[in-house]
């Protein structure tokens, strides 16, 4: 198994106007685990996971420096295709959010967008992703019915199912538990330690808890700072930092 | 002094009941009017021969072919115009200076009295570019006059349509056109068509712009370079000149139904197309 890291983040600043919201902030990411930001709301961690897939550049103002190493290559190196990069690291977002499409042509949406016009190539696709997202059994007979007709955690797995079909390397997820109840939870977290033999993922979670059961490595975000990294078990039950020590022990956040 | 809440609640539905009175029987009113007087006109000869004695006798046929070609061709200019000009207001720049003046231009545009864009269409495409009355000219006169409209509805809907998709289309890879082509205008095509169909009912209805760029010839047009007469200007000529009250009638009762079938098929295409999406 690779272990050198996927993503490497390294004195990462990001402002937003004049507002500063990532300050100096370092990560690693290792291949084919899962990696949990923590902290509390507004601390900058889903900041820093929309850095990874350059998703910031959408709003307007936002500056950049420090670096962001994919295999080796600065993502923000003049010159990089974003549309490719963001191939390669996928994002799941914390509310569902299917087009109003049907189940199948969301699946093949990034298929198409892609140019493959091979239907049954597509097919197959559609298939095998819907597979791994643990929803085949249940949706195949229904691959023409709106998408947004499905229970809130399926819609969510069509969306894992929709960004697998592209065939990303890394997964990014922006609390995307937080719209669904606790047991449709139980299933995403199910189904992302099931992905992990594939794929690397990055989530960012409220839940200490989440962190705690599916990742195996933690990063601690205060104030824009990367308080405490490393991994997650150490994080838990022996925090180096006292603010860290704070939050996991629910003190505050 | 204080009127009891009791009597200022009945005052208020007395009088926002007789407005909305009014205008239904305004509107009421004038169709059943015209429908009255021309509906005994219209039969089946009326509508698909050609006009005999400067319209005094015979049918419309001619100014029916010129109203559903002329705002079908100012449709065809417009839309692509408008629509490319609202996706780029939206999609393809950030609010600036530049896009607020424009954006104050059009809504000028859309004030201006149409008889000043064929003062203008006259000017221009007839008289300078040598194109002469024409099915062209009046149909880029139209376009420019429903111009503003296409373009203030599609930015509408095309606003309407949720960040998110925008968001979820950039993250699978999609560059801004692909996610403009597969996403934004699909989503937004239901205002886009209300605009259209806004369009299409302003230039159907148009007159002193047509009669100056389109002419007024009551031939069958046998390309975009022949003079045409729409059934507003038919209708306008047959009554200012006196010829026929009755055929003018009988005119203005078909061009209430078109206008009337037109807005009727738009709300009915609407209402499938969002029943569908929302399925």
């Amino acid at each position: 198994m690779k272990t050198e890291p996927v993503i490497s983040v390294s004195a990462l600043d990001l402002y937003y106007g004049e507002f500063q919201a990532l300050k100096q902030v370092p990560m690693e990411v290792k291949g084919r685990h899962i990696t949990a930001l923590i902290g509390p709301s507004g601390c900058g961690k889903s900041t820093l996971l929309r850095a990874l897939n350059r998703m910031n550049d959408l709003i307007a103002g936002v500056r950049v420096s420090g670096s962001i190493l994919l295999e080796g290559r600065d993502i923000y190196a003049p010159g990089t295709d974003v549309c490719l990069l963001r191939k390669r690291v996928g994002m799941v977002f914390q509310r569902p959010n299917p087009f109003p499409l049907s189940i199948y042509d969301n699946v093949a949406f990034g298929l198409r967008v892609a140019g493959m016009r091979d239907g049954n190539a597509v097919e197959e696709i559609v298939e095998r992703s819907l597979k791994a997202a643990w929803l085949w059994d249940q949706l195949k007979d229904k691959l023409g019915q709106s998408a947004l007709e499905l229970p809130l955690d399926q819609q969510q797995r069509l969306c894992v199912a929709r960004l697998l079909a592209v065939e990303p390397e890394v997964i990014l997820m922006d609390e995307p538990c937080s719209a669904l109840d606790p047991i449709a939870t139980a299933r995403i977290e199910e189904l992302m330690l099931d992905l992990k033999a594939k794929y690397t993922i990055v989530i960012v979670t409220h839940n200490m808890q989440q962190a705690a059961r599916i990742s195996d490595y933690s990063g601690y975000m205060l104030l824009g700072e990367m308080i405490e990294f490393g991994a997650t078990a150490g994080i838990f039950t022996s925090p180096k930092d006292k603010r860290t020590q704070d939050y996991v022990s629910g003190r505050y956040g | 002094m204080r009127i009891p809440p009791k009597y200022t609640q009945i005052l208020a539905v007395t009088i926002l009941g007789a407005a909305t009175v009014f205008t239904v029987a305004v509107l009421v009113f004038i169709i059943v009017f015209v429908l009255s007087k021309g509906l005994p006109g219209i039969n089946w000869e009326f509508l698909f021969s050609a006009p005999k004695d400067m319209g005094r006798a015979g049918g419309i046929f001619p100014t029916l072919v010129g109203t559903v070609l002329l705002p079908l061709m100012a449709i065809a200019i417009a839309l692509p115009l408008g629509v490319g000009t609202a996706v780029y207001l939206t999609e393809y720049t950030r609010e600036t200076r530049l896009t607020q003046v424009l954006r104050f231009g059009t809504d000028c545009l859309a004030g201006i009295p149409s008889i000043l864009f064929g003062l203008f269409g006259f000017i221009f495409f007839v008289v300078m570019l040598k194109m002469g009355w024409c099915l062209l000219s009046g149909g880029l006169t139209l376009a420019i006059m429903v111009l503003p409209t296409i373009i203030r509805t599609s930015e509408e809907a095309i606003r309407a349509v949720p960040n998110s998709y925008r968001e979820v289309s950039f993250s699978l890879g999609a560059t801004r056109w692909e996610t403009v082509l597969k996403v934004v205008l699909p989503n937004a095509l239901p205002g886009i068509v209300t605009g259209v169909m806004l369009g299409i009912g302003r230039s159907i209805g148009e007159t002193a712009a047509v009669i100056f760029t389109a002419g007024s010839a009551l031939r069958m047009p046998a390309s975009a370079f022949d003079s045409v007469r729409t059934m507003s200007v038919h209708f306008y000529i047959l009554a200012r000149e006196g010829i026929s009250n009755e055929k003018a009638y009988a005119t203005a009762a078909v061009l209430i139904i078109s206008v009337l079938a037109v807005n009727l098929a738009a709300y009915g295409m609407m209402h499938r197309f969002i029943a569908k999406r929302s399925r």
